[in-house]
């Protein structure tokens, strides 16, 4: 489903991610973990089509699809969607007239009739009824006004209602209370499925009891350090990110 | 600021000089001393008494209606021409403008292949149908559809109530005792330079009467009364609410204007008595220059609202996308008791356009209750001021009023400036000022990118989530209409 080559970004100049390579399947859940200002959250607005961020060389292919010559938007058509670090807000748009805008327009990309009002409200019901959200979020302008913890459920609300290829998750679960990165995590899980795949950015390990993962990788200074299974994120928990480091000079000077 | 004058002693001092002079012009034989032709559907270039007197017997006013336009000329020769406001432009020499050419209908086309194809583009955009897209450009309509048969019903219901909605000219001619009452007893020629420069040479405009306890049954737009005659350069709209009656007056349409007049001087007057309510909402689309800022509309008005009645109420709404140069407070006069004035405002400026609006509230009354909305987009080289000025009075008890000014930037190159003032001389006033002004955020278009939604419409999402609270006091279809003309007139100003 997505194919990184040897992706190099920079940001203001300055070079962040110094040569990614990544390649996820569809029904696949991977995990990167990795320090502070390692490039995480870089790499996903990167995947987006953040302007803020420049491909400097490498490849990135979605479903054989260059995805560096398309617009954000259109990469969201196709598929792509991210859960932001940070949500924005937007004052005097609602949450329903943004996600209803947000539907139709992903559904005219793909031939597909508008939602009707009904048809919206449905689903509107089922997911936020997934997430255990007050309807009156809907009539609330976006984000504004928000918890922390609020803006992260709404954000996975998007997702479910978008229904994309590909979730990036940037640390959805920082800033939840206990019960909400339950509800989250279940909602995550409603969404996975065979023929989609999740890409959650975390630093902590209890996530990853909820939302199982089959890969992490260790991202470090702008680069994929180490990749391993589900045990490598406890391996992480208990001996911090030096270890790796140090193997990884080990390495470097054999 | 430029000087209101409120008190009624003032107007009842014009009125008996008014009387004084009619004696005066009705003792002595009228000497008309025309060189210019009479005959003529057009006056010279430049102004003088002789111009006043021609536009006025053109229009075959009556004599009293002469001699006002000529005491607002004399009085304009002695005024100076206001520099206050936060806008430049080429001085403008007045001696340059033909005062007067009998209206004129729009130029007859015989299909919409003959018009711009610009301005096909932008009834397009603003989803205008095909028939009113030929009556807006000046192309020859089907028979069926012309407007004069829509307009003669809407009229007859009118009469029904005793509304009174014609031109001012017509109603010099049907109601004079009406116009000689009210006009200028809002704003007289007195008030500012443009104002007087306006009661001298005015063209035309519309007249609105609504009879005491009549809620007017349609929205009154000028659409209907203009037809298909060019707009004046110089309108005059004068707008009577009797006790416990109500209308609502649409002016503009957001169909783009262009008029071969540069400068632009109207004045709005309303007059609503005890428990009466008008809610004027305008847009302006007035042609706005090119993205180099040549050419474009110089706009600048006198619009003022007396709430003379207790309990009375005017509701200002406006939207203005249009003009060079946009110079205009629509101002409430709260004179009567428990009276409530209200401003929403929208103006959106780009490319080099400048505007310098706002509103002013006049607390007299007591337990007078005023609000102030307004809402400033700037885009590209543009620069955009909110003026406002809240005054309440010494005898005004309990007065509140509320501001809020917000100013959204696009771009690096544009400016927002607000330049509240207050007076205040009764220490039971409860006045609020709130101000911010935001940017268009690269994080929020990108927020809307990524869930599928172009930057254009994420643009245009946002400026209308900004402009929400004065939408929501617009008519709805005339809601819808504004939405889509902000986005037409900040496209391409984000990219
Ligand atoms: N807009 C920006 N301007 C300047 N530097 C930036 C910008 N965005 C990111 N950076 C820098 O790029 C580096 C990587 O940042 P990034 O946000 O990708 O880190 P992260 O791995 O997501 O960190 P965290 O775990 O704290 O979220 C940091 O050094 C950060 O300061
Ligand atoms: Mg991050």
């Amino acid at each position: 489903m997505l194919v990184i080559k040897n992706l190099k970004a920079n940001v203001e100049g300055k070079e962040i991610l110094k040569g990614i390579n990544l390649e996820i399947k569809a029904g696949e859940v991977h995990a990167i973990m990795g320090p502070n200002g390692s490039g995480k959250s870089t790499l996903a607005n990167v995947l987006a089509g953040n302007g803020g961020y420049e491909v400097t060389s490498g490849e990135i292919y979605f479903e054989g699809k260059d995805l560096v010559e398309l617009a954000p938007e259109d990469r969201a058509r196709e598929g792509i969607f991210l859960a932001f670090q940070y949500p924005i807000e937007i004052p005097g748009i609602s949450n329903a007239t943004f996600l209803k805008t947000a539907l139709n327009e992903v559904r005219k990309y793909h031939g597909k009739p508008e939602a009707t009002p009904k048809e919206f409200l449905e689903l509107l019901k089922e997911k936020s009824g997934v997430l255990g959200m007050d309807p009156q979020f809907i009539s609330r302008s976006v984000n504004v006004g928000f918890s922390g913890g609020e803006k992260k459920r709404n954000e996975i609300l998007q997702m479910l209602m978008l229904q994309p290829k590909l979730a990036l998750l940037d640390e959805t679960d920082s800033g939840l209370d206990i019960d909400a990165l339950k509800i989250v995590s279940s909602g995550v899980n409603v969404f996975k499925n065979k023929d989609n795949a999740v890409l959650l950015v975390t630093h902590y390990q209890r996530l990853l009891n909820y939302i199982v993962p089959d890969y992490v990788h260790v991202l470090s200074q702008g680069r994929i350090i180490k990749s391993g299974g589900k045990e490598l994120a406890l391996e992480l928990e208990e001996k911090g990110y030096d270890w790796i480091k140090n193997d990884e000079l080990i390495e470097e000077n054999v | 600021m430029e000087e209101i004058k409120t008190d009624s002693l003032k107007e009842k001092d014009e009125v008996s000089e008014d009387m004084q002079l009619l004696n005066d012009v009705t003792k002595n034989e009228y000497k008309w001393g025309f060189i210019t032709d009479i005959e003529s559907d057009t006056a010279p270039k430049g102004l003088n008494e002789e111009i006043v007197r021609f536009i006025s017997m053109k229009k075959e006013e009556p004599e009293w209606m002469t001699e006002w336009r000529l005491k607002a000329f004399r009085h304009w020769q002695k005024m100076e021409e206001p520099e206050w406001p936060n806008v430049t432009y080429p001085k403008i020499d007045f001696q340059d403008i033909i005062y007067y050419s009998a209206p004129k209908r729009k130029p007859q086309l015989e299909s919409l292949d003959e018009v711009d194809p610009e301005l096909l583009k932008t009834f397009e955009k603003l989803g205008i149908p095909l028939e009113e897209q030929k009556i807006l450009s000046g192309v020859a309509v089907d028979a069926v559809f012309d407007s004069v048969s829509v307009a003669t019903t809407f009229k007859e219901t009118l009469k029904e109530k005793g509304v009174i909605f014609s031109s001012v000219s017509d109603a010099l001619k049907e109601h004079p005792e009406l116009v000689k009452k009210y006009l200028g007893s809002v704003v007289p020629y007195t008030d500012n330079y443009y104002a007087a420069l306006n009661a001298a040479v005015f063209s035309d405009g519309s007249f609105v009467y609504i009879p005491k306890g009549v809620r007017c049954p349609m929205e009154l737009s000028t659409y209907f009364r203009i037809n298909n005659e060019e707009t004046g350069q110089f309108e005059r709209t004068l707008i009577i609410a009797e006790d416990n009656s109500y209308v609502s007056y649409l002016e503009g349409c957001t169909a783009p204007i262009r008029d071969t007049n540069q400068l632009h001087a109207a004045v709005v007057e309303l007059v609503i008595l005890e428990n009466a309510e008008i809610k004027y909402s305008t847009v302006q689309n007035w042609y706005p220059g090119n993205s180099e800022g040549k050419g474009g509309i110089y706009n600048f008005v006198t619009k003022r609202a007396a709430c003379r009645g207790n309990h009375s109420k005017v509701s200002w709404t406006q939207v203005e996308t249009g003009s060079a140069v946009t110079w205009k407070y629509p101002s409430c006069i709260l004179q009567g008791d428990y009276s409530v004035g209200e401003f929403y405002s929208v103006a959106v400026t780009n490319n080099y356009q400048q505007a310098d609006t706002g509103s002013k509230m006049i607390h007299l009354g007591k337990n007078t209750s005023s609000t102030i909305i307004s809402k400033g987009i700037s885009a590209g080289k543009s620069n955009n001021s909110y003026r406002g000025l809240v005054k309440v009075g010494k005898k005004a008890d309990n007065a509140r009023n509320f501001t809020q000014c917000d100013s959204m930037l696009m771009g690096e190159k544009c400016g927002a400036h607000t330049f509240p003032y207050i007076e205040i001389e009764n220490n039971t006033a409860r006045v609020e000022h709130e101000a911010t002004t935001s940017k268009v955020g690269e994080d929020q278009i990108f927020y809307l990118n990524q869930r599928g939604i172009s930057s254009e419409d994420a643009v245009n999402m946002i400026v209308n989530g900004f402009c929400k609270e004065v939408f929501n006091n617009l008519p709805m279809e005339f809601a819808v209409e504004a939405q889509k003309l902000l986005a037409i007139s900040l496209e391409s100003s984000v990219g």
